[in-house]
C-alpha cells in the first residue's frame, strides 16, 4: 500500500484503543478517527467480573485511560454512535448517525456480544455480562437476591460464580461439561477448580444441560434442566459464550465465519485490519486460522496491525496468555493447555495449592499452567515459544 | 520518564518482566509487579513503553516529560 494518512479504528475498547496507540507510539502522525457504540469512554473488562462486580472498585477505576491520555492521542474519539456498515473498497465506514468517514486504513476491533439463550431477552432478571452497565445491572440485582443460578461452562462463568458467592450469595452454577473451564484447563485442573469452588460453597452442577427458563409475570422463577430438576432463581446469569459483533459487516463482502477472517498480518481485505476478540487470523506458528478472547491478545495484536498498517509486514504469532481470578486462586495459562494434553506438576504442590503444571501434547510441550505461582509460570514460559514460533519462522 | 505501577490492578502476567528484566520484576509470593528503577535510562525507554502498552491490566503509567 502506499503511504497512510488516515486511519480509522471501529471499536473504542482495549484492542481499538491500544492500536491507535500503537500507531502513535510508532510515530504515526496522520488522521485518526476511533468511534465508539458506547456511551462509556474506553474501559477495561477483566475487572467487571472481578473487582467492578463485587464492588471493590468504583466503575471510574475500569477505566482504560484519563482524559488527558485519551487527549493526548491527537485522535478523534466518536463515542455512543456505532457503525452500521462497511463499503470495502472504497474503507468507508457508516454509523448510526448518518456520519461517513471514509480513510487508508480500517481497523475492525467491534469485539463480542454476549450469547443469549432462547427466549431471556423478554425477561426480568436474567443477566449476561460483557458491557460496564451489565456488570452495574448484576451488581445491584445481587445485593438483593439471596440466591442465584449461573449457566456456563467457561471462564466466565466461573468468575462470576466465584464473585457472587463472596458477596454472599447462594450460587449454582451449571454446565453442560464435565466440569467448569475443561475445554481451558484440562480435566485434572477443571476438576481441581471445581473442588475450590465445591470448598467455598458454590453447588456444582454439571453435566447438565439447561432446557428452559421459567417465569411468572415476565420475571424469570427458575431454571429448569434437561433432568428434570428445576433450580428456583429469581436472578439468573447466562454465560453461555459470546459471538463476533459483526452484525454490521454483512453487506462488506468481508470473510466473516465466526469472526473477520484475515492472513497473518491481520489483514481481512486490502487496507482492512482486525483486532481483539473479533479477529481470526492465520497463526502461522500453529499453521492454522484462530480467534482468541483474551485481554493480553488485544493489546499484542494491536502492536501488529498498528506495525503492518505502517508497512512493518510482520505476521502475527503469539504465544497466548490468559489469567482469571477465582476466590483466593490466581490461575494463568501461557500457551494452550487443552484437554487431552499430558500434566505434570514440575513446582510447587497441589496439596498446598500452588503450583506450576506443564502441558504436552503429541511430544509438544504446549502450555503452561500457574496456580497462585505467578511469577513461577512465567518463569517456565520459555519451554512453549518454540511451539508457536517454530513453524512460523520456517515460513517465513 | 518517569514510571508509575498500581499494585491493585497488576494481575502479575508478567508480560513487563519479559519486555524489560532491568525495570520490572514481579514479587516471588504473588507475581505483582516490582518496580526496580523508577527512572530508567534513556536505553530503556523504548522497552518500558512495549510494556506499559502490553500490559493487560493498564497498571503501568509513565509520565515523559519528567
Ligand atoms: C466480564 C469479562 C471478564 C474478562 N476477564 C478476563 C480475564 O480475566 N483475563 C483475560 O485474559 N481476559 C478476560 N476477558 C476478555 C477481555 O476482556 C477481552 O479479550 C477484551 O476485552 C477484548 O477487547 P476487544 O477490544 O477486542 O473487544 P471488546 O472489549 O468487546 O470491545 C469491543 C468494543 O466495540 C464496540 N462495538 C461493537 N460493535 C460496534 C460497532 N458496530 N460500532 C462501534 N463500536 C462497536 C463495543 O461496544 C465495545 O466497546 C474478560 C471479558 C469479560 C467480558
Ligand atoms: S505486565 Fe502489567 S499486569 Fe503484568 S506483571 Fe507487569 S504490571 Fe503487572
Amino acid at each position: 500500500m502506499t503511504q497512510v494518512g488516515s486511519v480509522l479504528v471501529v471499536g473504542a475498547s482495549a484492542a481499538g484503543l491500544a492500536t491507535a496507540e500503537a500507531l502513535r507510539r510508532k510515530g504515526y502522525q496522520g488522521a485518526l478517527t476511533v468511534i465508539g457504540g458506547e456511551f462509556h469512554p474506553p474501559y477495561d473488562r477483566p475487572p467487571l467480573s472481578k473487582q467492578v462486580l463485587a464492588g471493590e472498585w468504583v466503575p471510574e477505576r475500569a477505566q482504560l485511560r484519563t482524559a488527558d491520555q485519551l487527549a493526548a492521542l491527537d485522535a478523534e474519539i466518536v463515542l455512543q454512535d456505532p457503525a452500521r456498515s462497511l463499503d470495502t473498497a472504497a474503507r468507508t465506514v457508516r454509523t448510526a448517525s448518518g456520519r461517513a468517514v471514509r480513510a487508508d486504513a480500517v481497523v475492525i476491533a467491534t469485539g463480542l456480544r454476549s450469547r443469549a439463550f432462547p427466549g431471556q431477552q423478554s425477561l426480568e432478571g436474567v443477566h449476561t455480562l460483557r458491557s460496564l452497565d451489565d456488570a452495574l445491572a448484576l451488581r445491584s440485582a445481587l445485593q438483593s437476591a439471596d440466591r442465584t443460578v449461573v449457566i456456563g461452562d467457561g471462564v466466565l462463568g466461573a468468575e462470576i460464580a466465584a464473585t457472587a458467592r463472596g458477596m454472599g450469595v447462594d450460587v449454582t452454577l451449571v454446565g453442560m461439561l464435565t466440569a467448569p473451564m475443561v475445554g481451558l484447563l484440562g480435566s485434572r485442573m477443571a476438576a481441581r477448580l471445581a473442588q475450590l469452588h465445591t470448598d467455598r460453597g458454590v453447588h456444582m452442577e454439571f453435566g447438565v444441560a439447561v432446557e428452559f427458563l421459567q417465569e411468572e409475570r415476565g420475571r424469570v422463577t427458575a431454571v429448569g434442566l434437561a433432568d428434570g430438576r428445576v433450580l428456583p432463581a429469581r436472578t439468573v446469569v447466562v454465560a453461555i459464550g459470546s459471538v463476533p459483533a459483526t452484525d454490521w459487516l454483512t453487506d462488506s463482502g468481508l470473510t466473516v465465519a465466526d469472526g473477520v477472517v484475515c492472513d497473518a498480518f491481520c489483514q481481512a481485505a486490502d487496507g482492512v485490519y482486525a483486532v481483539g476478540d473479533v479477529a481470526r487470523w492465520h497463526h502461522r506458528g500453529l499453521g492454522k486460522f484462530v480467534r482468541w478472547e483474551n485481554r493480553t491478545n488485544a493489546n499484542e495484536q494491536a502492536a501488529a496491525v498498528a506495525a503492518n498498517i505502517l508497512g512493518e509486514n510482520r505476521p502475527y504469532t503469539p504465544v497466548p496468555y490468559m489469567w482469571t481470578d477465582q476466590f483466593d486462586a490466581k490461575i494463568q495459562a501461557h500457551g494452550l493447555l487443552g484437554e487431552d494434553a499430558d500434566v505434570q506438576v514440575v513446582e510447587g504442590s497441589e496439596e498446598d495449592g500452588r503450583f506450576v503444571a506443564l502441558y504436552r501434547r503429541d511430544g509438544h510441550m504446549t502450555g503452561v499452567l500457574g496456580w497462585n505461582m505467578p511469577k513461577q509460570a512465567r518463569l517456565h514460559r520459555a519451554a512453549v515459544v518454540d511451539h508457536y514460533t517454530a513453524q512460523a519462522a520456517l515460513h517465513a | 520518564m518517569k514510571i508509575t505501577v498500581d499494585e491493585d490492578k497488576c494481575c502479575g502476567a508478567g508480560q513487563c518482566v519479559l519486555l524489560a528484566p532491568e525495570v520490572f520484576d514481579q514479587r516471588d509470593d504473588d507475581g505483582i509487579v516490582v518496580l526496580l528503577d523508577a527512572a530508567p535510562a534513556a536505553g530503556h525507554h523504548a522497552a518500558v513503553r512495549e510494556s506499559a502498552a502490553v500490559c493487560p491490566a493498564a497498571a503501568i503509567v509513565l509520565s515523559e516529560d519528567a
